[in-house]
């Protein structure tokens, strides 16, 4: 079963359409990707689902239930947390205020504040900067926290903008390692990636977008060899 | 008498009760940039409801400081329904419109309010019935009356809790939260709507508050208090750097000494040519100078930084 499903879906800024009618699915349990070039319309796919940008309620299903145009932090409640493109640290609350505002919808104390030290054992950079303000952070440390203070809402589902951008090899490597580990636990992510052949290794699908439309989809495992993927998005000319 | 002194504890009063008003300025702002203007006006409902309520009682067996308090509860609800009011009737559908429309609304509200303060309560001034016996004390030369006292402890009361609030409870945090980045806010399942409502009502019980106690400083209240001393403490949140609520904390005590001691002092410095009436100017002599020499004010740094 889908936890999310995308029919048709069309978003627009002012007149002019971003996504032109997209379908997606993202079954419960699993980590998808999608992948494109630089203006194709995944963070405005993203920013739709997470209910930042007005669509239609059929064209999002979560849960099998219309969300379009539901409001951010009513899907919140709902399980469902977006890691926003740029990470969108709260950069003068310290570390532990941001993760305490992923937490913000709960209110079971004691489960957060296991859930707070599972944090900083996942990113232990994390709890040594507990105190200190977010801003201060290095790039890496800052998509640790954004990915972190998201978990500790709890969701179901989970959208990941970029998680690797800008980030030096080895951060990303850490990173990956971390998303990975998420899904291990059950969290469905709809995984947004540049850096495709990663997204793709780690994925058991795939949608490639081009322009506002789905060009491409499959297993990843057959997208990882699809020739024309290879030539554009995985830098091989055959 | 030590006339240092003594202006000295007169700036601290009236400028503790600057500082809470301008708390109410800053904390708007902090969150919407919005320069509400009509938040003197709260101020000055919170003073005519609590004057009417004081004046209904004053005939009756209870203790003054009763009385005084029955006015401060009945004034703190009417106030928290204004401040919510306004943000509901009047900012929130002008959210996301350029700058000027929400100005130019919050100059249209304080006129709305003044008029309708009028028509309540009629244009002759409120006085304060005598029922507070007159205590004071003698310190190094200098008097501080009851009433200061009273007034200098609730507003650093209210200051040390708003602050507590602000900096260590979950929708303290969710408001400096917004303020920051209400987009981002939403994404952590913060309705900002409630938080900025929120703001407002904490800003006017504020209000309230000041209101009553600058109203009892003086003896009188009047449907026009409001605006030199919404203007002034606007000022006073300029001066420590709006959005920032240690600034206007410290701007608010600061502009009251600075314009106790000017008004002590401005005769002799003038030739007796101006007089204690001309303290009034003092407030804007500061705000002009913040604007010209430092107008991220005193301890602000992050005008229009926003994520
Ligand atoms: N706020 C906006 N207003 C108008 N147009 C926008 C806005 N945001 C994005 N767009 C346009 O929508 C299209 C899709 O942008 P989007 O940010 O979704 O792309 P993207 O696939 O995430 O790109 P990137 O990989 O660079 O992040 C682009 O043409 C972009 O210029
Ligand atoms: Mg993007």
């Amino acid at each position: 079963m889908n936890l999310l499903e995308l029919t048709h879906l069309e978003v627009a800024y002012g007149g002019i359409k971003a996504v032109k009618g997209i379908d997606l699915g993202v079954p419960k349990g699993e980590l998808v990707c999608l992948i494109g070039a630089n203006g194709a319309g995944k963070t405005t796919t993203l920013k739709a689902i997470a209910g930042m940008l007005p669509v239609a309620p059929e064209a999002i299903r979560y849960n099998g239930a219309p969300i379009g145009g539901t409001r951010p932090f009513e899907l919140v409640r709902r399980g469902l947390a977006l890691v926003p493109e740029g990470r969108g640290v709260f950069g003068q609350l310290t570390v532990e205020e941001n993760l305490a505002m992923g937490a913000y919808v709960r209110s079971d104390a004691a489960a957060v504040k296991a859930d707070l030290a599972r944090a900083y054992s996942l990113f232990p950079r994390l709890a040594e900067r507990r105190s200190q303000s977010a801003g201060t952070l290095s790039g890496g440390e800052q998509q640790m926290l954004a990915i972190g203070r998201a978990l500790m809402s709890r969701p179901k589902l989970l959208l990941l903008d970029e998680p690797s951008m800008g980030l030096a090899p080895l951060m990303v490597q850490k990173i990956f390692e971390t998303i990975l580990a998420v899904a291990k636990e059950g969290v469905t992510i709809l995984l947004v990636e540049q850096n495709a052949r990663l997204a793709l290794e780690v994925s058991s699908r795939g949608y490639v977008m081009e322009t506002g439309l789905i060009t491409l989809s499959g297993p990843a495992c057959d997208l990882l060899v699809d020739p024309k993927v290879r030539a554009a998005y995985l830098g091989e000319a055959d | 008498m030590d006339i240092f002194l003594q202006q000295i504890i007169n700036g601290l009063t009236l400028g503790s009760v600057y500082a809470v008003v301008a708390l109410g300025y800053t904390m708007v702002y902090g969150i919407i940039q919005l320069i509400n203007f009509a938040h003197g006006e709260v101020v000055m409902i919170g003073a005519m409801v609590a004057f009417s309520v004081i004046t209904a009682l004053a005939g009756t067996a209870l203790p003054p400081v009763l009385i005084v308090l029955a006015g401060v509860l009945a004034a703190v609800p009417v106030c928290m329904l204004v401040g919510y009011a306004m943000e509901r009737i009047a900012y929130r559908p002008l959210r996301g419109a350029p700058r000027l429309a929400p100005l130019i609304t919050a100059i249209g509200i304080s006129i709305i309010l003044q008029h309708v303060a009028l028509l309540v309560w009629s244009r002759n001034p409120l006085a304060f019935p005598q029922i507070i016996p007159l205590v004071s004390f003698d310190v190094g030369g200098a008097i501080i009356t009851g009433v200061q006292i009273a007034i200098i402890l609730t507003s650093v009361l209210m200051m040390v809790g708003l602050t507590l609030m602000v900096y260590r409870t979950k929708l303290g945090i969710a408001m400096r939260a917004t303020s920051q980045n209400p987009q981002i806010a939403g994404l952590m399942g913060i309705d900002i709507d409630r938080i900025i409502a929120f703001t407002f009502i904490v800003g006017a019980a504020l209000g309230a508050v000041a209101g009553v106690m600058v109203g009892t400083y003086y003896g009188v209240a009047h449907y026009t208090m409001g605006s030199l001393l919404g203007l002034k403490a606007f000022s006073a949140a300029v001066l420590g750097g709006i959005g920032n609520l240690a600034g206007a904390m410290l701007g608010g005590i600061l502009l009251g000494i600075v314009e106790a001691l000017g008004a002590g002092y401005i005769g002799d410095l003038t030739n007796n040519v101006f007089g204690s009436n001309y303290q009034d100017v003092f407030a804007f002599l500061v705000l002009i100078a913040v604007l010209v020499f430092r107008p991220s004010g005193l301890l602000g740094e992050r005008v229009g930084d926003r994520a």
